[in-house]
């Protein structure tokens, strides 16, 4: 285990995604949500978003200057909470 | 600050334009910029299904598919992004008749004949690949190990990457609204944040290239219909190593990404439309399918599902080429679903013809022309 801090501190736990793997992005330039969603996967897991994305947005309104509401969230997809396809097809009833 | 004055003008970030870029750049071509109008690979690149086939019906798409599996394979390392990998765990089309077999063995006959080593394998050896399978109603399968997957943000940002270190302009929420013609010929771009010369423009643009080639006066059918996807909770890893394709099932496909999830979708679309709304239909038709194709997927949870386009022409072939009105002009769109796997071979392609007048790949099958001239190819093999 690395000492910097930031790598113990889990931005995503969806998809472990640590608060050094999206500050490095934004070192690099890539200062896109979009972009840092898909490639660190931020947001696409089971949760969509609901804890990383406002923790994300606030990471690159810190580092560049930007307000949290400038920051374009991305698109919320359907569906809202993980749905088995055999509920989806009508055979299965959920618990 | 964006320049106002570039030697080649790319229209489109995604996959297409930035690998047309990318060899731009290695023939000695400089003072590119792309421009892109939302965020990179945002068009279709980004939700497209991963899958890198070489399993095509025709003679053109399998040459243009073979050699695009070569570069697939090496790009990682050229560019120094060695995360950039393409997956090679294979294309497994079932089949369920007897008709459909016959026309299977007829392609893996036209495949073999160019170097692909597909062929027809039974049902049970499909089970030892993809072992969750039913195959009670299969009675073989299409299987080449050689076709596969890569992930498409990885080689956007790989390419981006790269590029920017080789000195080309990449503009994002940039838009291209038209492209400016002279005494016939290009003159360059007029974009959202301000216009920029260039004697050469290539419209990579791909569902909006028809709508940069219309105020042209250049009518090249290509058409946006909605296609979803979906992608499932993580499963155990190498469940369902290959893309598995089923025509039987609504043209399903379906396979596991590196993150133990499954992605895939099935034939049902929209349009021509501009709406890329998910569909209630489309999820409840998606799990039906794909729980006949692997009955297990049932326990397995959807968590995403999303919308994006097929650049649809009439016979599902893209159009690429030289636009013959206008000097300095040049299409590569309307991918109807391949972009993302013909990538490589068309980029290649493309900056051949550019820096040298010709290609030796089968670029003319794409010919843009053949619409109007009514020489519609053989419908692509095309599913989800």
């Amino acid at each position: 285990m690395s000492d910097d801090p930031r790598e113990r501190i889990i931005i995503c736990r969806c998809n472990d995604v640590t608060q050094k793997e999206i500050e490095d992005l934004i070192d690099q330039g890539i200062t896109d949500i979009e972009m840092i969603k898909r490639i660190t996967r931020i947001g696409m897991g089971p949760c969509q978003g609901r804890t990383c994305i406002p923790l994300v947005a606030g990471i690159i309104a810190r580092k560049t200057g930007k307000k949290v509401e400038e920051i374009n969230i991305p698109a919320t997809r359907i569906p809202v909470r993980p749905v088995p396809m055999g509920v989806l097809v009508g055979d299965d009833d959920e618990e | 600050m964006m320049k106002s004055k570039v030697d080649f003008a790319i229209i489109g970030g995604g996959i297409i334009g930035l690998y047309t870029a990318y060899e731009l750049v290695k023939r000695g071509v400089e003072n590119i910029a792309v421009y892109e109008k939302k965020y990179l690979g945002s068009g279709s690149t980004f939700r497209c299904g991963t899958g890198i086939r070489q399993q095509f019906g025709d003679e053109a798409n399998i040459t243009m598919m073979k050699h695009a599996v070569e570069k697939w394979s090496t790009l990682g390392e050229e560019i120094g992004f060695p995360e950039l990998k393409m997956s090679k765990t294979g294309y497994l089309f079932l089949l369920y008749d007897e008709k459909e077999v016959e026309q299977y063995r007829k392609n893996v006959a036209l495949q073999n004949s160019h170097g692909v080593p597909s062929k027809i394998i039974s049902a049970e050896e499909a089970r030892e690949i993809v072992p969750s399978l039913d195959i009670s109603e299969v009675i073989a399968a299409a299987w080449n190990p050689t076709d596969g997957k890569a992930d498409p943000f990885v080689a956007v940002h790989g390419l981006a990457t790269t590029l920017k270190n080789m000195g080309v302009e990449i503009n994002e929420y940039t838009e291209v609204k038209e492209i400016s013609v002279k005494d016939g010929a290009v003159e360059g771009v007029k974009t959202s944040k301000g216009n920029v010369k260039s004697d050469i423009v290539l419209n990579a643009a791909n569902a909006w290239a028809k709508i940069l080639n219309e105020k042209l006066g250049i009518n090249i059918p290509i058409e946006p219909y909605k296609h979803q996807g979906i992608a499932t909770e993580p499963i155990k890893k190498g469940e369902i190593k290959p893309m598995v394709v089923s025509f039987k099932h609504g043209g399903a496909y379906l396979t596991q990404e590196s993150n133990g999830g499954v992605i895939g979708g099935i034939a049902l679309k929209y349009g021509p439309t501009w709406d890329i709304t998910p569909t209630y239909e489309f999820m409840r038709e998606v799990s039906r399918n794909f729980s006949m194709i692997i009955p297990a997927l049932k326990h397995v949870s959807i968590i995403r599902q999303w919308g994006g386009y097929y650049a649809e022409t009439p016979d599902h072939n893209a159009a690429i080429g030289k636009i013959e009105e206008i000097e300095g002009y040049y299409l590569a769109a309307g991918f109807s679903g391949h972009g993302f796997m013909l990538a490589p071979s068309v980029a290649e392609g493309m900056a051949d013809l550019i820096t040298k007048g010709a290609s030796n790949l089968p670029l003319s099958f794409y010919d843009p022309y053949r619409f109007q001239r009514g020489e519609l190819r053989e419908q692509a093999i095309q599913m989800g």
